[in-house]
C-alpha cells in the first residue's frame, strides 16, 4: 500500500495546478513556491477529503498545513489518527 | 509633535481634518489634485510614522488609533483619507515583516525622521486587480536588482517618497511566487501611462505609470509576498479602507441628522419627512461601526498567533467586513441623499453630498466585490462558517 505522501503527491498533480511534478518534489518543499494558491488549496482540500474520506477540522485549514508534501501528510495521518483513536 | 503639544493623535487628526482637510476637500475633489495642504499637516505633525516602532522614531501608536484617524479625516476630505490609509497600509507591512532586516529597519528609521509618504505598485497590465499574481519580475545582477513593471495604478505615485512593488522572484519564478521590494524615490523612475479623471476619490490621483527602476537587492522584504499579503496587508487593507468609508457614511449622516434638526425646529410639532429614515440610516451606520470595531479586535487577537492570521476563518472574517461595509456605506450615503433632497444633491451647500456619493462608490470596487465574493465562495466549501454568537 502507497504511503500517505506518495498519495498525496498523486492528488497535488490532478488538482493543485502546480508548475512542477508532484512526484519529483523533495517532501518539505515550499508548494506556494511552484504556484500552488489560495483557490487552488481549496480545491486541493476538497481532493484530499474526498480520497481519504476525512473531513479537515478548521483550525487545521492555514497556510502552513498545506505548504509542503510533508505537512499535508502530517495533517492527513493526524486526522484519520484522531478518528482512530477517537 | 504629538510628544510637544502633549495632543494625543486623534486631536490633531480632528483639527488637521477641520482646519485644513475640510477647507481644500471640494477643491481637491473638483480638480482631481494632490491634498498637498491636509497631507503636509499630517507630515508636520508626525503621523506618517504613528506604527513605528519608538526605538526606530516613530510613536509606536496602535493599530486603532490608525483606524480612527482615518474615520476622522475621511469626515472631512475621503481622498486625504484613503492616502493616510494606504501609506499605513505600507508601513504595517514594514513593521509586520521588516523587523528582521538592517535595510527595513533604517527604512522605518528614515521614514520616521523625514516623513517619507509610502505608495505601492501592486496591480499590473494584463492582470488587473489580482496582486496575488505578477507578470514582472527581479532580475538579479550581483548586488543590485533591476525591475521594469507596467503598473496601472500607483496611487498618488506622484506624491510618493518610496513605493513597495512586488513582482515575481526571479524571471524563472512561477505567477504567484512573488517578493515585495522597497524602493525609495532617487532610485526609480516613473513614466505616465494612464491619467486619473474619475467619478470620485479624485485627489488620490491614482494614475498609471510604467516604472523602472535600480536598487540593492537587500531592499526586497525577507518573506514572500504571500505571507505578507495574507499576515498584515489584507485585513490591514479591508480594516482602514472600511475606517475611511465609516467616515464619509458619517458625515453624510451628520449633514442629513443637521438637516432634519433645522426642518424640525421650523415646524414644532410635526416630525419632518426625513426623520424616519435618518432613523434607518443611523442603524445602518451602527452596523458599519460595530462591524469595523469587532473586526480591529479580531485583528488584535489574531496578531498574537500567526496561525490565526493564515487561517481561513480569518480570510472569510475580513473579506466579509470589507463587502458589508463597502455595500451599506453606499445605501447610508444614498438615504442621506433623500433626507437632504435637493440641498443635498446640489454642489456648494451645508448639505451637499455629491462628493459623498461618488467617494463612496469606489468602495466597491478597490479590490472588486466580485473578487473578494468568489475568494469567499471558494473558502467557504471547506471552511466552515461559526455559528456561535461569542465565538
Amino acid at each position: 500500500m502507497s504511503t500517505t505522501a506518495e498519495r498525496v503527491r498523486g492528488i497535488l498533480n490532478q488538482h493543485a495546478k502546480l508548475s512542477a511534478d508532484a512526484r519529483k518534489l523533495e517532501e518539505t518543499a515550499d508548494l506556494y513556491a511552484v504556484g500552488l494558491s489560495s483557490f487552488s488549496t481549496v480545491q486541493l482540500m476538497l481532493a484530499l477529503e474526498e480520497h481519504f474520506d476525512v473531513e479537515l477540522p478548521d483550525r487545521m485549514l492555514n497556510r502552513r498545513s498545506f505548504e509542503s508534501i510533508a505537512s499535508i501528510s502530517n495533517v492527513i495521518d493526524a486526522v484519520i489518527g484522531d478518528r482512530v483513536a477517537g | 509633535m504629538s510628544q510637544e503639544t502633549g495632543l494625543r493623535p486623534c486631536e490633531i487628526a480632528r483639527s488637521i481634518s477641520i482646519e485644513v482637510a475640510a477647507k481644500f476637500a471640494d477643491e481637491v475633489d473638483k480638480s482631481g489634485r494632490f491634498p498637498a495642504e491636509a497631507i503636509g499637516a499630517i507630515k508636520e505633525n508626525r503621523l506618517l510614522s504613528l506604527l513605528i516602532p519608538v526605538e526606530l522614531g516613530g510613536a509606536g501608536a496602535s493599530f486603532e488609533v490608525v483606524a480612527d484617524i482615518c474615520s476622522i479625516l475621511s469626515q472631512a476630505c475621503a481622498s486625504t483619507a484613503m492616502i493616510f490609509a494606504m501609506h499605513q497600509i505600507k508601513v504595517s507591512s514594514l513593521v509586520s515583516h521588516g523587523q528582521q532586516s538592517v535595510w527595513h529597519r533604517q527604512f522605518m528609521s528614515r521614514i520616521a525622521a523625514e516623513q517619507l509618504l509610502l505608495a505601492s505598485a501592486t496591480t499590473e497590465a494584463g492582470i488587473g486587480g489580482d496582486l496575488r499574481n505578477s507578470i514582472c519580475a527581479i532580475n538579479i545582477f550581483g548586488d543590485r536588482l533591476e525591475l521594469e513593471k507596467m503598473a496601472t495604478v500607483i496611487s498618488y505615485g506622484k506624491y510618493a517618497d518610496a513605493i513597495l512593488v512586488t513582482a515575481r522572484r526571479n524571471a524563472e519564478a512561477a505567477s504567484s511566487d512573488q517578493v515585495m521590494v522597497a524602493l525609495t524615490k532617487e532610485q526609480y523612475r516613473l513614466e505616465a501611462i494612464g491619467d486619473w479623471d474619475t467619478l470620485g476619490m479624485r485627489g488620490t490621483c491614482s494614475e498609471g505609470f510604467k516604472l523602472v527602476s535600480n536598487a540593492p537587492v537587500q531592499q526586497v522584504f525577507p518573506k514572500p509576498f504571500a505571507e505578507i499579503a495574507a499576515q498584515s496587508m489584507l485585513a490591514s487593507s479591508h480594516l482602514l479602507w472600511a475606517s475611511v468609508w465609516y467616515g464619509i457614511a458619517a458625515d453624510a449622516v451628520t449633514r442629513a441628522q443637521t438637516f432634519v434638526r433645522a426642518e424640525a425646529r421650523k415646524r414644532p410639532g410635526s416630525p419632518p419627512p426625513g426623520a424616519l429614515r435618518l432613523a434607518e440610516a443611523i442603524s445602518m451606520l451602527q452596523m458599519v461601526k460595530s462591524n469595523i470595531v469587532a473586526g480591529l479586535d479580531r485583528f488584535a487577537v489574531a496578531q498574537k498567533s500567526e496561525d490565526e492570521l493564515m487561517s481561513m476563518g480569518f480570510a472569510v472574517a475580513m473579506n466579509n467586513l470589507k463587502v458589508n461595509v463597502s455595500q451599506t456605506v453606499v445605501q447610508i450615503v444614498n438615504h442621506s441623499l433623500l433626507i437632504c433632497g435637493i440641498a443635498g444633491y446640489k454642489n456648494n451647500t451645508p448639505f451637499s453630498l455629491g462628493r459623498h456619493l461618488r467617494d463612496a462608490h469606489s468602495a466597491a470596487l478597490m479590490i472588486s466585490n466580485d473578487r473578494i465574493l468568489g475568494n469567499t465562495s471558494n473558502l467557504l466549501l471547506v471552511h466552515k462558517h461559526e455559528s456561535g454568537l461569542l465565538s
